[in-house]
């Protein structure tokens, strides 16, 4: 509700100008709106437009004509003649089992920093706050070699180990705020009906914090989903590379063929795309919440 | 009650294995970085002490301060760039129609891998059949520049997809904390007679100037660690004009098997991120903070 109209005002004439002035500055606001939203998408829009053409279509035709015959078919290749399925499927479990453990165990560190008492909860805190600062290229080299040296190189354990890791300050993060908020009512009483701290945490607070959980699950599946420098150090052989790194190498190999370059991105980002569409309030949630906290 | 809530069996089960992960796979590498620094190392042969040698010889390394200008360069640009998102936050905070979905729409680069971004505009800024050049070349332009090949203006077209990228974020939270504020008090301040303008510069920038003070750090450091889009782009070149500290630090290690070096490379830029951090809060500390509950 607006409350302008409540209060005193100029002379009718006058208003009428500022009226105006502030329309015609509202309208050209809005146009820069829309214009910044078009270039957010229009590169996108472009990607997919080339992803249904052959060469000769992508140099001869106008960069946003859509081809009368779409080539579909450049989709159907790439999946078949290349590694993108298995690169798929690496992404999709990967992504998965860190998630869920990054989840589960930054749940347990907040739950017990926040709920329990124990005399060193804040410098335990602090630790993984820390982490946040820490650059991951700072820490490559020697996990390269760690890694080599206990046969973990070219294996998915090295890269699930580091998700997990990188993420759980990022998650303790969005988590902490959730828990200092539960009211402790709920402790006393499940105390006083002789919970354990396990049932009470895998019962009821658990069950409570589902709607945050949501939240940090997708902003680690966006993380985990991109992620590059990893797996582009740790893992050599197709076999376990994931989406992005499969994405760099396979585009290595076709640097000619424009459609098919398309199609392989535009199987790299539909998940993420799809995810979107579906969930987007809570991932603009998530994504707020997980930067200004800090 | 506070014996069930101090049972250390349940806290340790509960802290004990993330802590003894981000030590692993955190914190004892950084300790390690620090100390590889130290050595010469090629990752197979012994490691051999040679103290402080790497870190003189990387004072002395031109192309190494050519990558680190990069990075810092990068940081004043996406600095400079958060007045822009800050703007258009509040433009899209006041009362405007479609709000919701315009920050959504500017969001979606963000949700893209750094490799398909990077591909992506690898194919906008191709000198002959890309999208950008079309463009020009049908505005009139007879030889437009190839984009990524020319040591001048390379950082800047390298710049524009990172801006491009981030710019969605940013908005995000600028419009999270603009949101926060209560209306009440620019429905006061209105009263007053204040204009939009000093609304925005009197009411809402300070209220939310804990929260860009907080992009800047984001974004500062962000830059400074900036690595993915620029290896797959450009891997640094023309002739490492477009080099930045963290994918020389990449060549040295994973290129030249120099990992002592790129190790004090690694420090180093562990150093820099962290003083920048603590540079940026001492220069924005505020003496008071501002509430509004």
């Amino acid at each position: 509700m607006r409350t302008e109209a409540a209060h005193s005002y100029p002379p009718l004439r006058q208003r009428s100008g500022v009226l105006l002035l502030r329309r015609s500055g509202y309208s050209l606001l809005y146009i820069a709106l829309i214009a910044v939203a078009v270039i957010q998408v229009l590169p996108l829009v472009w990607l997919f437009i080339f992803s249904l053409k052959n060469n000769q279509e992508v140099f001869n035709m106008a960069p946003f004509a859509i081809p009368a015959h779409p080539h579909w078919s450049n989709y159907e290749n790439v999946w078949s003649n290349g590694n993108i399925g298995q690169y798929f499927i690496n992404s999709v479990w990967i992504t998965a089992v860190s998630l869920a453990l990054t989840v589960m165990l930054a749940s347990f560190v907040t739950f017990a920093v926040t709920r329990m008492r124990w005399k060193s909860s804040s410098l335990v805190l602090g630790l993984f706050m820390v982490g946040l600062m820490i650059p991951v290229h700072s820490t490559l080299i020697p996990l390269f070699s760690m890694f080599n040296k206990l046969h973990l190189t070219d294996n998915p354990v090295s890269i699930i180990l580091s998700y997990v890791a990188f993420n759980l300050p990022t998650t303790i993060m969005i988590l902490l705020g959730f828990y200092y908020s539960l009211p402790k009512e709920v402790e006393e009483a499940a105390i006083i009906d002789g919970c354990s701290v396990n049932t009470m945490f895998f019962r009821i607070v658990l069950p409570m914090t589902s709607s945050v959980l949501a939240t940090t699950a997708i902003i680690n599946m966006i993380y985990n989903w991109n992620e590059f420098i990893f797996v582009n150090t740790f893992i050599s052989s197709d076999h376990f590379k994931t989406l992005t790194v499969g994405v760099q190498n396979f585009i290595g190999q076709y640097t000619t063929d424009w459609g098919a370059i398309g199609a392989t991105l535009m199987i790299s980002i539909l998940p993420i795309l799809l995810v979107f569409l579906i969930m987007s309030e809570r991932i603009v949630e998530g994504i707020a919440a997980g930067s200004v906290k800090g | 009650m506070e014996k069930v809530m101090s049972n250390k069996l349940v806290i340790a089960l509960y802290v004990l294995p993330s802590l003894l992960l981000i030590m692993g796979i955190i914190y004892i590498p950084i300790v390690l970085t620090g100390y590889y620094g130290l050595n010469q190392w090629d990752g197979i042969s012994k490691m051999v002490f040679i103290g402080l040698d790497n870190y003189k010889e990387l004072v002395q390394d031109s192309a190494f301060w050519h990558s680190a200008l990069h990075s810092l360069l990068l940081a004043l640009f996406s600095g400079v760039s958060l007045i822009g998102y800050l703007g258009i936050a509040m433009v899209l905070s006041g009362k405007i129609k479609g709000a919701n979905l315009l920050r959504k729409i500017y969001l979606v680069p963000m949700l893209l891998s750094s490799v398909a971004i990077a591909q992506l505009w690898l194919k906008i800024y191709h000198p002959t059949n890309g999208v950008l050049n079309s463009l020009l070349v049908s505005l009139g332009v007879d030889n437009p520049p190839s984009w990524l090949a020319e040591p001048s203006i390379v950082l800047i077209a390298l710049f524009i997809p990172i801006i491009w990228q981030y710019a969605g974020f940013y908005i995000l939270i600028y419009y999270a904390a603009l949101k926060n504020i209560p209306e009440s008090l620019m429905e006061a301040a209105r009263i007053d007679g204040a204009s939009p303008w000093q609304i925005a510069t009197r009411i809402k920038l300070p209220l939310i100037s804990e929260v860009i003070k907080v992009t800047v750090v984001l974004s500062v450091v962000g830059s400074l660690k900036y690595f993915d889009l620029i290896y797959v782009m450009t891997d640094g070149g023309p002739n490492g004009a477009s080099e930045v500290m963290a994918s020389y630090m990449y060549h040295k290690a994973f290129r030249s098997f120099d990992f002592g070096y790129g190790s004090a490379i690694g420090f180093f830029l562990l150093l820099i991120c962290l003083v920048a951090t603590f540079l940026i809060r001492k220069a924005t500390a505020s003496k008071e903070t501002i509430q509004y509950s």
